[in-house]
């Protein structure tokens, strides 16, 4: 199955019934799978929208009706469904976006990237908010990601971005779909459905009372760091002994994977720590390895976003290396792994100076 | 003595905050009056515009879902959708519908959704300070037109209403206003019609209200009254635009 069906059926299976999209490549194949899985289930919805706009102020509409609503795009449209993302966080709606990342600016290029760093972990629109991202790295992770997502938001009552890219998008790999017989039940008491035998519910994200917003902005703060508390996911790869820790996270971390093989049998003594949520960030595992090692390697499809965030989880300790690409042309496990060896050997060199 | 009129139940205790002459909050009652008549005001799902009616909540008694700017009809297509039982109206202004709004409320009124859109026109941007809105009549001076609107420079008015009655989607279309009392009674028969064309699953339904707005008109409640009789139904006439049988 591909990364972008995967994604479709788990999100079915996770009771998402609510689909509203935009074709943009490399994700077409998303909303083609839900187009036709949604019409086969009972109370499914796709609706082929006007604008990402549209769409993510549908999914925000189907939300507030209490449905379980989804929405993909790639970077550019991501850009556009910023604006209902952020009205999303401000109102405390579920929803999941999927984001599968080509490169930019503009209309950069079709094939993948992980340029969206920033916009995903920064909350991506105006305000002062956060969304949870999970950065899938194999097509059973989207899968999983995909049904974890949805509870997430619903946990939360905020976006939850799914941040894949296009290698992730079109690779097919052999994947098990996450079916819960018991569906966990969440509170919805914020869903409209019409003001009968109880006050009218007001689902907002304006104050005219500046200090109605400063405690609105406050209540959000404390869930964000909830989040933070609780939701931090992360796997290390062949970090015992190691003298160098690559971080990498999708795809970046699966060419990081193979080139991290290939030197271990050289005996270069490489791990890996690979962040599954991007925010929030596995900044304890960081500072952990930190007391381990000194020297840390850094690989993105970008001309270098994770990075700041390594950079200020290690508080000014240890060592930073750099490598990256921007989208479209990146490195193979071979050629990555001959670029990590050249800075494994500078670091030891450095060390016993 | 026998009681003969009395405020709706679906308005709330709350002293509407609109200027002196202002139409939306004729509008809000009339809105509250025909929820009352209808009984639907249990099932009723309102989406409040950004505008001077942005908290519509502190007055219409019903559930209320905020929208972006502009994507007030996106917003309202996901709760139907996901609430097909429940009456969904969108409250927009000129400026919301007619320009930031313009894709959002053709597609939705294309696709027949079964919402209903209040359209308020007051042909100026209100909250903002008086600009110039996509309805502002050629000639006329807002602050972002200080010399009147000119078609070289700004184009034509919007007559949105005409645009969307193009499309098969659209059920009921009807321009109407709030500046006489026989023109409030015509505006809330137009506005129970549309909840009737939702209810009948007939199709898209709006309701154009022309709409006084005497502090950024630089008028006084009469005068603007009077200018939406003389003048700005002269470029917007009252009346149905469309109707299909429901």
């Amino acid at each position: 199955m591909s990364g972008n069906h995967a994604i479709g059926e788990s999100a079915i299976q996770a009771g998402c019934r609510y689909y509203f999209g935009y074709p943009i490549t490399p994700q077409n194949e998303l909303p083609e799978y839900m187009a036709r899985r949604l019409s086969e289930v009972p109370g499914g919805v796709f609706i082929q929208a006007e604008s990402e706009l549209a769409a993510i102020n549908m999914v925000l509409g189907a939300s507030v009706g209490g449905g379980r609503a989804m929405t993909s795009s790639s970077s550019p449209g991501m850009s556009l469904k910023q604006e209902g993302i952020s009205y999303m966080a401000g109102q405390e709606l579920p929803g999941v976006i999927v984001n599968v990342v080509r490169g930019g600016p503009g209309l950069g290029s079709i094939y993948a990237a992980q340029s969206d760093y920033f916009q995903a972990t920064r909350g991506g629109g105006h305000g002062d908010y956060r969304t949870i991202v999970l950065a899938p790295a194999s097509v059973q992770e989207m899968a999983d990601l995909t049904a974890l997502a949805f509870d997430l938001a619903d946990s939360y009552r905020n976006p939850v971005i799914v941040l894949a890219d296009g290698i992730l998008g079109q690779m097919m790999e052999p994947v098990k779909i996450p079916v819960r017989k018991r569906k966990k039940a969440f509170v919805k008491d914020y869903v409209v459905t019409g003001a009968k035998g109880r006050p009218a519910r007001i689902i907002t994200s304006f104050s005219m009372d500046p200090k109605d917003l400063e405690d609105h902005n406050w209540k959000l703060f404390r869930k964000y760091q909830r989040m933070e508390q609780r939701e931090i996911r992360y796997e290390t790869f062949l970090l015992e002994g190691a003298e160098m820790a690559v971080l990498a996270y999708g795809t970046a971390a699966r060419i990081a994977r193979g080139a991290i093989k290939r030197l271990r049998k050289e005996g270069l003594k490489v791990g890996m720590v690979r962040p599954i949520t991007l925010w929030p960030f596995p900044a304890k595992i960081i500072q952990e390895t930190a007391k381990h090692l000194r020297d840390f390697f850094v690989f993105e499809m970008s001309t270098g976003q994770m990075v700041e965030d390594v950079r200020l989880s290690l508080e000014g300790k240890g060592h930073i290396h750099f490598h990256g690409r921007p989208g479209g042309v990146f490195s193979t496990p071979a050629e990555l792994s001959r670029i990590i060896s050249r800075h494994y050997y500078q670091a030891r060199r450095k060390r016993e100076v | 003595m026998k009681k003969i009129y009395s405020k709706p139940a679906a308005l709330k205790e709350t002293p509407f905050h609109y200027c002196p002459g202002c139409g939306h909050s004729i509008i809000h009652r009339l809105i509250a009056e025909v929820l009352d008549e209808t009984k639907l005001r249990e099932k009723a799902i309102c989406v409040p515009p950004a505008g001077c009616a942005v908290i519509a909540y502190n007055y219409l008694d019903v559930d209320m879902a905020e929208a972006p700017h502009g994507r007030a009809t996106a917003v309202a297509t996901g709760i139907k959708r996901a609430r097909p039982k429940n009456v969904v109206f969108s409250y927009q202004g000129d400026g919301d519908l007619a320009a930031i709004g313009t894709a959002e409320a053709f597609h939705a009124a294309n696709r027949g959704e079964l919402i209903t859109v209040i359209f308020v026109n007051n042909a100026v941007y209100g909250m903002t300070g008086g600009q110039m809105a996509p309805t502002s009549l050629l000639g006329q001076k807002t602050t972002t037109s200080p010399s009147g609107r000119t078609i070289l420079r700004d184009g034509y008015p919007v007559k949105f209403s005409e645009v969307l009655a193009t499309l098969k989607g659209v059920s009921y279309l009807e321009r109407v206003a709030v500046n006489t009392p026989a023109n409030v009674h015509k505006t809330k028969k137009a506005i129970a019609k549309a909840f009737k064309h939702q209810l009948k699953k007939s199709g898209f339904s709006m309701v154009e209200i022309l709409s006084p707005c005497p502090t950024n008109w630089r008028m006084n409640a009469v005068e603007s009254c009077r200018w939406i009789d003389q003048v700005m139904s002269k470029e917007y006439p009252l009346g149905v635009i469309k109707e299909v049988p429901c």
